[in-house]
Formats: structure tokens, sequence, C-alpha cells
């Protein structure tokens, strides 16, 4: 009697297990599945555009011409663009955060900040952006004596940039955070002024976990997609300056996909997804990495 | 040799102005946000609003509550199907932590984490939206479709927190718990769980927070609705979704629609972000 119940335990335990072990499993089979659909599912594209498919700038689903360059083009500009007026506000909110105000009101208001911009939609920010940003951007381009479109990768870029702060910001603070306070408190000892320490100690310091959290960023740039289609103005032509109308791989995904009727074209559209998801995982992956060798 | 320390001391407070400045800076945004959103979002919420759906074009008001409850349907069934894979993969990861399975595990949950979600979408397009040759339509254009894409960008978001939460309680908890020769699974279902219970809530209320407002993942899948749809096997309208539909249109009273949505989903996704917030706070878990 007690040994039949003691069996029956034993053997809820294994199934439980390998109840716990088939759902890991399945994790990584499913995230094989997603990369293994993108490429069986773009292969039409693959077979017959080749590598011609990254600098070709054809997009014409009529005549079934595909080239993503316009696109490339347009997610990397928007992205670095983006990245590179985020970054002096997502290093000083690191500083901020990390070695001027690490207690105190401030700081708290200034975290929850971040982390409320992180969590508006996107959605919301197209729609501002298209409210508010554009006319501000029109009126900018007048006096510039540009033709006044709003849309663009300029407005885009900057409607992005607000978005990508959190992503640096966040991990760089605590990155400062964890340096430690007798290499602070040597630098001081030997005279240095605030920021010379925070030159010379905490910024060495920190460079790989800064680095990442640029990474990071850069990731959730790259694979943005609503609020930059909403604000990009989504012209199928390589972009001449940053004020150009534009689109990004994702906008195109986004706005053309649900109509693609023909093999080619949704594989085409399939395969700018392949090449997004790989991306940003190397991104990911590498950022990650950094991260845990940082810390 | 004074005059260089002043120098010193001047650039170094010169650059703390700048940096508190700078990072001031950040807040503005947001503010202008938030401002901007409530006081377009704020006239256009009323009852009529609240429990109406969509109005032709020409025929003042409209209201969102096709979206509203698409949102919740979607949303809601997105959580049930991500919530028990989430827990139990997290469980695996913090209890069976040094397996190589694990790591692989946390590697790929990395990796699920950072697939935009344009590209979740476009995978729950083609495997259960769209038929393929011979073979029908898994799912059409439905809530569930919807659901699903959802619920792959909340499994990583579960899981972590699971594993996280878990991680920090005591070896000696599942130690005593063996002792007593209580089975590894009772120790995980009696003891391990109802300890990380808050940390795994707080978790999931955030995987909701981070998905409602998500519009890309449902796009091509739960697609839209003016009409209220309550059987998920339909296509479905949901908040951010009817934004970005709203927003594009020139026609001006769905144009104000689209601000009161607006607001609607910002003040449910602050909400959801205070609770995550205030919880964390008080049980102190950490994420």
């Amino acid at each position: 009697m007690q040994l039949t119940k003691v069996n029956r335990s034993i053997r809820v335990d294994g199934a439980f297990k390998r109840l716990l072990l088939f759902v890991s499993l399945g994790l990584i089979v499913l995230l094989l599945c997603f990369l293994w659909s993108l490429i069986a599912l773009s292969f039409p594209a693959i077979q017959r555009f080749g590598l011609s498919f990254l600098w070709s700038m054809d997009w014409d689903p009529v005549r079934e011409q595909f080239g993503a360059l316009p696109f490339l083009v347009g997610t990397l500009s928007t992205s670095f663009l983006a990245l590179l007026i985020s970054l002096p506000f997502a290093f000083a909110v690191a500083v901020f955060l990390g070695v001027y105000y690490p207690h105190g009101t401030a700081s708290t208001l200034l975290r929850y900040t971040i982390e409320l911009i992180a969590a508006v939609p996107s959605v919301i920010y197209g729609f501002w952006g298209l409210a508010v940003l554009l006319p501000m951007v029109r009126s900018m381009q007048t006096s510039l004596h540009i033709s006044p479109a709003g849309y663009g990768i300029f407005s885009a870029s900057l409607v992005l940039a607000i978005m990508i702060i959190p992503y640096a910001a966040s991990l760089g603070a605590s990155m400062m955070l964890m340096v430690p306070a007798h290499l602070k408190e040597a630098a001081y000892a030997l005279g240095a002024t605030k920021w010379e320490m925070i030159q010379y100690v905490v910024i060495p310091y920190t460079r790989s976990g800064l680095f990442a959290g640029v990474l990071l960023s850069l990731g959730r740039a790259l694979g943005e997609t609503m609020a930059v289609t909403m604000l990009i103005g989504n012209t199928a032509l390589l972009p001449k300056s940053i004020f150009d109308t534009g689109t990004t791989m994702a906008s195109v995904i986004a706005n053309e996909l649900g109509e693609a009727n023909k093999t080619v074209y949704t594989a085409a559209l399939i395969e700018l997804g392949l090449v997004l998801f790989v991306v940003t995982i190397v991104i990911n992956i590498l950022g990650k990495k950094i991260i845990k060798m940082a810390s | 040799m004074k005059q260089e320390i002043s120098y010193r001391i001047f650039k170094s407070s010169a650059v703390h102005v700048l940096m508190v400045l700078l990072a001031i800076g950040c807040v503005v945004p947001l503010l202008a946000i938030i401002f901007f959103i409530v006081k377009s979002g704020i006239s256009h919420i009323d009852l009529d609003f609240m429990l109406h759906t969509e109005r032709p074009p020409m025929v003042a008001g409209g209201g969102i509550i096709h979206a509203l409850l698409g949102s919740f349907i979607v949303v809601g069934i997105a959580a049930i199907l991500a919530i028990p894979i989430g827990v139990l993969a997290g469980v695996y990861l913090s209890e069976y932590r040094h397996t190589k399975l694990a790591s692989a595990t946390r590697l790929a949950v990395d990796v699920l984490q950072g697939i935009p979600s344009i590209v979740i979408g476009v995978i729950a397009y083609m495997w259960l939206v769209k038929s393929s040759g011979t073979r029908p339509a898994i799912l059409g254009h439905s809530g569930y479709s919807g659901s699903i894409a959802l619920a792959f960008m909340m499994l990583p978001i579960i899981i972590r927190s699971t594993e996280e939460t878990l991680l920090m309680l005591p070896d000696s908890l599942r130690e005593a718990g063996l002792a007593l020769g209580l089975p590894m699974y009772k120790v995980i279902l009696t003891i391990i769980l109802p300890c990380g219970f808050n940390g795994i809530i707080t978790g999931i209320i955030l995987a909701v927070a981070r998905v409602a407002g998500e519009t890309a993942p449902l796009l091509f899948t739960a697609f839209g609705n003016s009409h209220l749809a309550l059987n998920p096997k339909e296509p479905m309208e949901t908040l951010p979704h009817i934004i970005y539909k709203y927003a594009n249109s020139p026609i001006p009273n769905w144009q104000g629609t689209a601000w009161g949505a607006a607001l609607v989903l910002l003040v449910w996704v602050f909400f959801l972000n205070i609770i995550t917030k205030l919880l964390t706070a008080r049980w102190k878990v950490q994420l």
C-alpha cells in the first residue's frame, strides 16, 4: 500500500520533469521553426534574385522586380540618426542616475520617466508625431527653404530617438552604479574633479556596458515599425537627404504584406523580415554577451 | 596654477549642469506626449464614445467599444496561452539551472525577446492566416491569430520574471521539502511556486502592459473590424490598431475618435506599469 503510493509519486515526478523539459525544448524548437519558415517562405525570392536583392534599387510588384536597397538605406539611416540624437540624452540620464544623483526624489522621478517612455505604445508616438512634430518640422523646413513635406527620415528619426533613450540609459545607469566606490574615492583622493573622475574612472570601467546599451538601442531602432511607418512617408525610392521621404524594411512589410498576392512578392517581403530577424538577433546576442562579460 | 584648478572645477560644474539639463530634456517629450494626448483626447470621451462602435465618415461621434472589448479579448487569450508555458519554462530554467538544455533555452528566450514585433506578425500571418496552395488557412484573420502573435511576445517576459523570482528563493527551502520526503514536483508546486507567486504575477502584469499597446503583430492577424465582434474566430478590432487606422484617415470624426482611443490606451498602459511598479516595491520582488 505505502509502496504503491511512493511508486506513483515517483512516476508523477518523472512525468512532471518531462513536462518541464518538453516545454523548454519546445521553446528552442519554436525559435528554429521561426527561422526555418522565414527561410523557406522567402526561398522563391532568394532563388530568383540572389544577393542582388540587397543592392538592387528596383521595387516593382507589377513587373515582379524586387530590390531592397531603398529599404536598407531607410532602415539604417533612420536608426543611426536616431541613435546619434538619443545618445547624448541617454548618456546624460545614465550619468545622472548612476553618478550624480543615485538616490533621492529627483532620481526616482527620472527613473519613472524613463520607464514610462519605454511603456508608451509605438502607435501613440506615431500619432503624436503626426499631429505635433510634423507641423514643427514643416515650419523648420520652410525657414530652411526646403520643400515642407514634414514626412521623412528626419521626422521618423526624431520620434525614434525618443523611443530608444530608455534602453541605453537604464543599462548605462545600472552599469555606472556598479563601479566600485574605492575606485572613485581613489580618483577623488588624487585630486580629480567630479567630471575627471567620470572621465577617467567611470567611463573606462563601464565602457563595454555602455557599448552594449548602444547595441540594444540600435536593435530596437532597427525593428521599430509603427511610429516610423506613420512618419517616414513610405516612398520606395532611395532617399537623397535626411529630409527626404523614404521607407524602412519594417514599414514596407507593414504596408504591403497584407496585399501581396503573388508568391514572389510575398517571398520578397518575407526576405526583408528574414534580414531584420537575423540582424536584430546578432545585435541582441552580442549585446547580451557583452553585458554578461561586463557584470 | 590656481587658474588651472579653477578652470578644472569650472569645467566639472559646467559638465554637471549640462548633464542635468540633458537628463531633464528627456522628461520634456514624455510630458509633451501626455499633455497633448490628454488635451486632445479628453473632449472626445463620453458615454457615447465608450458604448458605440464606428460611425460612417460624415456622421459625428462614434466610439471604441468594439476596439476596447477586442483588445481585452485578444490580450486575455494571449495571456491564457502564454502564462502556463511561460511559468513552466521559467520553473525549468530555475530548478534545473545548470543543465545544457537550460542554457540553450535561456539563449532562445533572449533571442525571442529581441525579435522585432513586425517579424512576429509576419510569422503568425504566414502560419495561421494565409492559406498556401491547397492548405486552407488555419485560423484566418481572427482574434485567435492575433492572440497567438501576442503570446509569442509575452513568453520571454513571463519566463524571465519567473526564473529571476525563483532563483532568489533560498535553496534551504527546496532542501527542507525534499528532506521531508516530498517528490520534486510537489516541492515545486506546493513550495516554490507559492513562494514566488508575487514575482510571477508582477511579471505577468508587465507582460500584459508590454503587449497591450502592440500594433505591428496585429496588422495582419486580428486585422481590425468596424463592427463589434465578440467571437475570437472573427477579425477583431483592437485599441492600438484603431488608433493607427484612424490617425491616417482624413475624416475628422475618426481623427477625434483616434485621440480618445489614444488617451484610453495610454491610461491603460500607464496604469498597468504603475501597478507593476507598486507591486515590485511592496513585495520587494526584482524584475
